[in-house]
């Protein structure tokens, strides 16, 4: 009795190395369209902001003048943003991520968390706006400081740097705790010299790209009400500020107004773009140094 | 007179037990844990003792590993763990509260199945137990990770890449290393949860004649499932089966003249 039958198998054949082919080719036409859109994207935006990206520009002070409008405010201000987002996010969400993987009990209390967390991944970033402008600009009454922005964009990258840090220390290997503590060390010396060393370079990749959401997040900003003003520089986080992102919305807004404000978009966002770039080669470095360490 | 009393003492302990000749490191009375609802080890009544290799052998799931890592409460980290009964180590109870596990386990170290070095430099893994129990200085940090090596019988094989990888050893390698690891806080016991089951066998055999080198400065438990092994190594043996000890003998009346059949049957390869 002959179960597979040789005619059979060699009928199908070709259509099976055509489904084969097929399917590399689908994957690749995918894989194809975000670079398409990507490449069409910086093409319109560099051929329409390049001519504008000077010195000046980089250096200057806003003006309803396009010819003599600058983004230094912007800079500064995105500068000072991060200045109180890095450290918030790092300490609280490092720290939450810790005492949930490391220290929490597993039961009901510690899924509950866990599930509102992800959920909290899931919100609509102008939600934690209006939260923002609640909370921090009202109740506390700090007003639309970069200190209450930043609170506020921390809050949105949160749940994203738990759940990633979380990930990082789940990822090291259990042994390693258990030689680390049969050796009588304790959980906190186990965690600080064993743990997050190895889940280190998890953790910062996973919070190096949630800073980039944050430099280019707009929403929540809008909503605690940043202004399009003319305005000094920001020198502190207790001042009023605005950031690449609100410049490039107001100024596509206003390009009815005056045709050349989105060429100042565009160069604007160029200058958004080469600061994510840079953000996010800097995550890979450091996942590879890291790694190539051991 | 008092030295008499002793005398006394020591003679009657060695009519009681002929086996029982040196003094016990941990004594366990009355032994009986559980995980969850399965009871995994019952009423164990076991001594270690000093300067000796204690060998615990016995079929998968007997319990061994178990009970092994109830010594250094390691197995405590196993959720839903219930545990009755006393383990002393050197007279002090160590399933109270009175004794810290990071104190305890700074006297006993442990030598896992799988060999476990970190992710650092060979000195760095060598020096990692010393350092967490707060020697600074790096006179003395370079001279424990050279002794420690030596008594491995590792330093000739790493002395020129003591800052290298240690993953850049061979599984072997790394496996003395962890001995030598442990060697390094300067143990009483040291716990080994099937050393060489991960090896191939000339490593095993340096990982023994390393046990063999370093058994008269410190009291060794083994579980294996080498049986050959255990009758290579050790001087008194243990024979636990289905959670509970079967008979515990120097080695040489287990694998000669066991007292149980079921011993005998065991450790001709009748079952197991």
């Amino acid at each position: 009795m002959e179960y597979i039958s040789t005619n059979r198998v060699a009928r199908k054949m070709s259509a099976r190395l055509l489904l084969n082919n097929l399917s590399k080719f689908i994957f690749l036409l995918a894989t194809f369209f975000g670079i398409f859109v990507l490449g069409v994207l910086i093409y319109r935006v560099v051929s329409q902001g390049i001519g504008w990206l000077n010195v000046d520009f980089l250096t200057g002070r806003l003006s309803t003048q396009a010819d003599r409008a600058g983004i230094m405010g912007a800079i500064l201000g995105t500068f000072w943003l991060m200045m109180v987002v890095v450290p918030v996010t790092m300490f609280l969400g490092i720290g939450t991520a810790i005492y949930l993987e490391l220290y929490a009990k597993k039961g009901r209390l510690q899924s509950f968390i866990q599930t509102n967390i992800s959920n909290l991944a899931g919100v609509p970033s102008i939600v934690y706006g209006i939260l923002g402008l609640t909370v921090f600009v009202r109740t506390l009454d700090f007003g639309n400081i970069v200190l209450a922005g930043g609170l506020t964009m921390s809050l949105l990258i949160l749940p994203i740097v738990i759940v990633v840090s979380q990930e990082a220390l789940r990822s090291v290997p259990q042994h390693l705790s258990e030689a680390s503590y049969g050796m009588g060390a304790t959980k906190w010396q186990t965690i600080q010299k064993v743990i997050l060393p190895v889940a280190l370079p998890g953790i910062l990749t996973g919070a190096i790209l949630s800073l980039s959401r944050a430099i280019g997040e707009t929403a929540p900003l809008v909503v605690i009400g940043i202004p399009a003003l003319l305005l000094p520089f920001p020198g502190s986080i207790l001042d009023k500020f605005t950031v690449l992102p609100m410049q490039i919305y107001y100024w596509t807004l206003d390009s009815s107004l005056m045709a050349e404000y989105a060429n100042l978009a565009a160069a604007t966002i160029i200058v958004l773009l080469v600061a994510l770039l840079i953000l996010n080669s800097t995550a890979i470095i450091i996942r590879n140094k890291f790694q190539k360490r051991y | 007179m008092t030295l008499l009393k002793e005398r006394i003492g020591d003679v009657q302990l060695r009519v009681m037990d002929n086996t029982n000749w040196r003094k016990p490191v941990y004594e366990t009375n009355g032994l009986n844990l559980w995980y969850g609802a399965s009871h995994a080890l019952k009423n164990i009544n076991l001594s270690i003792n000093e300067k000796e290799v204690t060998a615990i052998i016995g079929p998968s799931g007997c319990g061994k590993s178990t009970y092994l890592k109830t010594l250094n409460r390691m197995v405590e980290m196993v959720p839903d763990v219930n545990i009755s009964g006393n383990i002393t180590f050197k007279g002090n109870n160590i399933l109270g509260k009175e004794m810290p596990v990071e104190m305890l386990r700074s006297k006993v170290g442990m030598v896992f199945q799988k060999p476990n070095p970190f992710p650092k430099s060979i000195y760095e893994n060598i020096a990692f137990g010393p350092k967490i129990h707060g020697i600074k200085n790096k006179a003395t940090l370079d001279m424990i990770v050279e002794d420690s090596l030596k008594k491995a019988a590792l330093w000739d094989e790493v002395k020129d890449r003591l800052h290298k990888s240690a993953y850049g050893l061979s599984g072997g390698q790394q496996q003395r290393l962890c001995i030598a690891r442990c060697l390094a806080i300067d143990p009483e016991v040291i716990l080994m949860d099937e050393p060489t089951s991960a090896l191939d066998p000339v490593s095993t055999h340096k990982v023994e004649e390393l046990i063999s080198s370093i058994k008269n400065d410190v009291t060794i438990a083994i579980v294996t499932h080498n049986m050959q092994q255990a009758s290579r190594i050790s001087d008194r043996t243990a024979f636990f089966l289905n959670g509970e000890i079967i008979e515990v003998n120097s080695t040489a009346t287990i694998f000669n003249n066991p007292n149980d059949r079921l011993t005998n049957d065991y450790i001709n390869g009748r079952f197991g």
